[in-house]
């Protein structure tokens, strides 16, 4: 039996966006801590750190998402872990969010001026210290902006896990556009949520950039 | 302890180099043809027609903010509702193609707005003809701002391609897709396939920073 597209079908589809928005947030959450990591490995004393961290950059930027999404679905079974689209979904999309924002992160750590590392060595900081009260918080101004920017790429990333089984926005979208047989409207509510989910993000980092590039224009 | 089954993934290795030979071909299309696509949106963006400017925004707006996949998802099923129906492998570059133009009319209209009038006129003033001011003054400085964002738009592109396999374009990702349905070895399969991706941007990024080199090798006075 074809089903009706009505406000049934819109309200299951409305109500997968949790589930992305779950998703993005674990993502985002992990990523943000790994992230940490890798770019304070990026830029640390050691050269060992450094290779490592690059390494790791460069192999989640230099492959596609849908490929790391694949490899850690059939891979969690070789480790020994059930194969689930939730774990796999979550455990790709942190390591995906750490590689890309440790990058994005070490640019603005590097972005603070190397005289404030030497007060902070003059005045014999240890490095925990310089970090967390010196470093860090002059980072983090500047990185707020590209970080919602990411945000925006990773929220759509998320889409891709509807591919191995997990039900979020995209893959509602599907089962309800084959049970109606209206792909159109239902591709179009799906593309509408998305952008609804989306845009505002996308005009805040564009606003907080324009206004952090005027503050800091001489 | 797992028994990893790589010989059957090697044994068909020509098949997932013809798919990332299409997945070249296909990214290379898509570029250039976006890159016409980046041009007449660029140019109707600057152009001070206000309700140019309003298509062009709406355009980028929607493409940058909803998936990838759900554009090629309309494209490919969306559109055959309205009459409209393409093959997969057209779905795909098509949507390709109106990705990369919404990514590649921002990078030129920074290359176009970089272009400085004082530069033009002082070019002119010293006698240069106009096709010399257009190749030396206005192209040449003009790639050289967008070249980076451009060629790293590319292995985005690439990469992002992946996603075509779902609507069974014949990429490099739907040969591993192929593959993994005869030797069940998805595990390998697929780490062979993400290898060769990875092979592939590190082999483009380098090319385009040689490229970059020797093309954009002059001092610039700031």
């Amino acid at each position: 039996m074809i089903r009706e597209f009505g406000p049934n079908e819109i309200i299951f589809i409305a109500m997968a966006i949790r589930w992305t928005i779950a998703l993005s947030a674990i993502a985002f959450v992990g990523g943000g801590i790994g992230g940490l990591i890798i770019a304070l490995m990026r830029v640390s004393d050691r050269p060992v750190l450094r290779a490592l961290a690059l390494g790791f950059i460069r192999l989640f930027q230099g492959t596609p998402l849908l490929m790391q999404l694949f490899i850690v679905y059939f891979g969690l079974n070789i480790v020994g872990l059930p194969t689930s689209p939730w774990i796999a979904a979550g455990v790709a999309l942190t390591l995906h969010a750490s590689a890309f924002l440790g990058e994005i992160w070490r640019g603005c750590i590097e972005a603070v001026p190397p005289g404030q590392t030497e007060a902070a060595n003059a005045l014999a900081y240890s490095y925990g210290v310089r970090m967390r009260n010196v470093i860090l918080p002059q980072a983090a101004r500047i990185a707020v902006a590209p970080t919602t920017g990411f945000l925006v790429q990773l929220i759509k990333g998320t889409s891709l896990a509807s591919i191995i089984g997990f039900t979020e926005l995209t893959r509602a979208g599907q089962i309800i556009s084959n049970a109606t047989f209206q792909p159109f409207l239902v591709i179009s509510t799906v593309a509408v949520l998305y952008f609804i989910l989306c845009w505002p993000l996308s005009l805040l980092a564009r606003r907080m950039e324009r206004r952090f590039a005027r503050a800091t224009a001489r | 302890m797992y028994d990893f089954k790589f010989d059957p993934v090697f044994a068909a290795f020509d098949q997932l180099l013809l798919g990332a030979w299409f997945t070249i071909q296909m990214s290379a299309m898509a570029m250039v043809i976006g890159l016409v696509v980046s041009l007449f949106g660029a140019v109707a963006k600057t152009s001070g027609i206000r309700p140019l400017r309003w298509i062009v925004d709406t355009y980028i707006e929607i493409i940058r903010n909803t998936p990838f996949l759900v554009q090629l998802y309309f494209i490919f099923f969306g559109l055959p509702a309205l009459g409209v129906r393409f093959s997969a492998n057209e779905a795909a570059l098509l949507a390709l193609v109106v990705n990369f133009g919404a990514y590649g009319t921002e990078i030129l209209r920074a290359g176009i707005e970089a272009i400085s009038r004082g530069q033009i006129e002082a070019a002119l003033a010293i006698g240069l003809s106009r096709l010399q001011v257009l190749r030396y003054v206005i192209l040449k400085p003009a790639m050289r701002t967008i070249y980076p964002a451009l060629t790293s738009q590319f292995i985005y592109l690439m990469l992002g391609s992946s996603v075509v396999s779902v609507i069974s374009a014949t990429d490099l990702t739907a040969a591993g897709n192929d593959l993994n349905s005869v030797t069940f070895a998805s595990f390998e399969v697929y780490l062979v396939v993400t290898a060769i991706y990875l092979v592939l941007s590190l082999a483009f990024s380098a090319l385009f920073a040689a490229i970059g080199r020797s093309a954009f090798a002059y001092p610039v006075g700031r």
